[in-house]
C-alpha cells in the first residue's frame, strides 16, 4: 500500500481514534500514517451487526413463540455463544440448553434465575416475566440498535 | 501515582506493547515491525470447526502472547507473567507494581472495555494493554491501537481483565524484568531466529488449515460456500474473514505491511539486499489480501453474488498463497552474513 493510498473514510472511528498503518512513500521506504477507517472493513463491520440485530431479533420471536426460553434472547442481546454464556455463569453447555426449553425453563429456581441476570445484566424479572415486560424488552433492543451507527 | 511513561500508537496491540513495555524498561532500539518479525508473528489459520460470533474462525497472526514472548527470550530478557485466580488479589499486585514504578502489561477481554465504541466490543479476549499508574481511583491505560491514553476505573479493569470465554485473562500480567540496551548483534540473531521460526510456521506446519496451505484451504473451502451456505451466509463469513483481516489492530493487508517493514529494518541489521526485494513480495500480499477484500466487500454488501465473484474471491486467494510461498522460501535460501 503507497502512503498516498491510506484510506482516510468516515466510519465508527470518527470520534474514537485513527489508526496507524505502515505503507510506503515515493522511494519504496516503508513508514506509518494514520488512517481514518477504510469504507470496505467500516461496511463488513456493519454487515456483521445488521446480521446480530437479526439474530435478536429471531430469537425474540422465538420466545414469544413458545420455541424458546428467554435465555436465548438475552445470550443474542448480548451477543453471546453457549460457550462464552457457559463460562460467564459457570453452567455447563448442555445445562444452558436445557434451560433454553420453555417447559425446563419455566422450573428454574430463583437462584439460576438470579445469576442469568447478572451475567446478562438485566433485571430478574426481564427473565421471568418476559412475555409481561414487552415495553422493557423493546428498550433493551433499542438500546442495542442506538448504541451500532 | 503516575509513571513517566511514553505512549506511542502502533498498528497491532501486542506488538505495541511489548515495543512500548520493553522501551520504558531499557531497550530503546525495538519497532513495531522489529518485534513483530523476531516474534515471528506472520500468520494464517482457518479453523472451520471453531465459531467466532457466529462465522468461522481466521487469524492472520501468531498465537497471543508469541509475540512478547518470542521477542523476549530471543532478545534474553527474563519475563515476568502471571494469573490470577482472586480479583482482589490481581488488583493487589496491579498497584503493587505501580507502587514499584513498574508499569504492566495486561491481557483484557474488550467486551467491557468502556473506551471503545460499541461496535468493536465483542467477546474477545486477546487484547493487550499497558498500565502505568493510578490517578483518583482510575487507572492509567496506554492502550498502543489508540492515539492517545485513556482511563479505566478499578471497576471497569477489573472487568475486563477477568472476561470470560476462550482464551480468558485471568487477570494476566505481564512486564519484562529490568532491563538495559540490547545490542545490534543480539537483534541481528534474534532477526535470524524470528524470520526461520516464521519460515517454519508458515510453510512446514502439518496438515491443512494453517500457514500457506492454509490460505490454499480457505481459498478452496470460500468456492464451496455459496452453494454450502447460501449467498446470504456465505456473504457474512467474507465479511468474517475481512474483520480478521482488517479490523482494528491489524495493520491493513493482514499484517503483511508490517512484515514487509520488518524486512526493511532487517537490512539493516543484516547486509543482504536480497531482504528489500523480498520486503516487495510481502507489500505485494498485502495488496492482494486488500484486493481480496474489496471483491469479499462487493459480495457482503449484495452488489455481486455470483458462483463466479465466489470463485475469483477464492483465486485471490490461491494467488496470495502463490505470493507468500515464494516469500518465505526466498527467504529459506537467504544467507544471513
Amino acid at each position: 500500500m503507497k502512503k498516498k493510498d491510506i484510506p482516510q473514510d468516515p466510519s465508527v472511528l470518527d470520534n474514537f481514534t485513527k489508526e496507524v498503518s505502515y505503507a510506503v512513500d515515493e522511494n519504496g521506504k516503508y513508514t506509518t500514517a494514520l488512517s481514518r477507517g477504510w469504507e470496505v472493513k467500516a461496511s463488513a463491520l456493519s454487515v456483521s451487526w445488521e446480521y446480530i440485530k437479526e439474530r435478536v431479533e429471531n430469537a425474540r420471536q422465538q420466545v414469544v413463540s413458545g420455541q424458546a426460553s428467554p435465555i436465548l434472547f438475552f445470550l443474542e442481546l448480548r451477543i453471546m455463544d453457549l460457550a462464552t454464556l457457559a463460562a460467564y455463569t459457570g453452567y455447563w453447555k448442555w445445562t444452558i440448553k436445557r434451560h433454553m426449553k420453555p417447559n425446563i425453563f419455566e422450573k428454574l429456581p430463583e437462584k439460576r434465575l438470579k445469576k442469568y441476570a447478572e451475567v446478562f445484566e438485566v433485571e430478574i424479572e426481564d427473565i421471568r416475566d418476559f412475555k409481561n415486560r414487552t415495553e422493557r424488552i423493546e428498550a433493551l433492543v433499542a438500546e442495542l440498535k442506538e448504541s451500532i451507527k | 501515582m503516575k509513571i513517566d511513561f511514553e505512549h506511542i500508537q502502533s498498528a497491532h496491540c501486542e506488538n505495541g506493547v511489548t515495543t512500548n513495555l520493553l522501551r520504558h524498561y531499557g531497550v530503546s532500539n525495538l519497532t513495531e515491525p522489529l518485534v513483530f518479525g523476531i516474534g515471528s508473528g506472520l500468520f494464517f489459520i482457518y479453523i472451520p470447526f471453531i465459531k467466532v460470533s457466529n462465522g468461522p474462525a481466521f487469524s492472520f497472526r501468531t498465537m497471543p502472547g508469541n509475540i512478547f514472548n518470542r521477542t523476549c527470550k530471543s532478545l534474553g530478557i527474563p519475563v515476568y507473567r502471571k494469573k490470577f485466580r482472586s480479583k482482589e488479589k490481581a488488583e493487589q499486585f496491579l498497584n503493587q507494581k505501580l507502587e514499584e514504578n513498574q508499569p504492566v502489561g495486561c491481557q483484557v477481554g474488550v467486551y467491557y472495555l468502556t473506551y471503545f465504541p460499541k461496535e468493536y466490543r465483542f467477546h474477545f479476549n486477546a487484547h493487550n494493554l499497558i498500565i502505568y499508574g493510578r490517578e483518583n481511583g482510575e487507572y492509567l491505560v496506554s492502550d498502543p491501537v489508540m492515539e492517545d491514553v485513556t482511563k479505566l476505573t478499578a471497576y471497569e479493569l477489573q472487568r475486563v481483565r477477568f472476561a470470560k470465554g476462550a482464551l480468558a485473562p485471568r487477570g494476566q500480567i505481564y512486564f519484562p524484568k529490568i532491563v538495559g540496551e540490547v545490542s545490534p548483534e543480539q537483534i541481528k540473531k534474534a532477526i535470524v531466529t524470528g524470520v526461520k521460526r516464521n519460515i517454519r510456521d508458515m510453510l512446514h506446519i502439518p496438515g491443512p488449515i494453517a500457514g500457506v496451505k492454509g490460505i490454499r484451504y480457505t481459498a478452496k473451502k470460500i468456492k464451496k460456500w455459496r452453494d454450502k451456505l447460501g449467498q446470504k451466509e456465505a456473504g457474512l463469513y467474507l465479511a468474517q474473514l475481512v474483520r480478521m483481516q482488517e479490523e482494528i489492530g491489524t495493520g491493513g493487508g493482514g499484517f503483511r505491511f508490517i512484515y514487509a517493514a520488518f524486512l526493511q529494518e532487517a537490512r539493516q541489521y543484516v547486509a543482504n539486499d536480497e531482504l528489500l526485494k523480498i520486503s516487495d513480495e510481502f507489500t505485494r500480499a498485502g495488496d492482494l489480501w486488500r484486493n481480496a477484500a474489496v471483491q469479499a466487500a462487493g459480495i457482503y454488501k449484495g452488489r455481486i453474488g455470483t458462483q463466479k465473484d465466489f470463485n475469483d474471491m477464492g483465486d485471490f486467494l490461491l494467488e496470495i498463497a502463490e505470493v507468500e510461498k515464494g516469500a518465505f522460501e526466498a527467504l529459506a535460501k537467504l544467507d544471513w552474513k
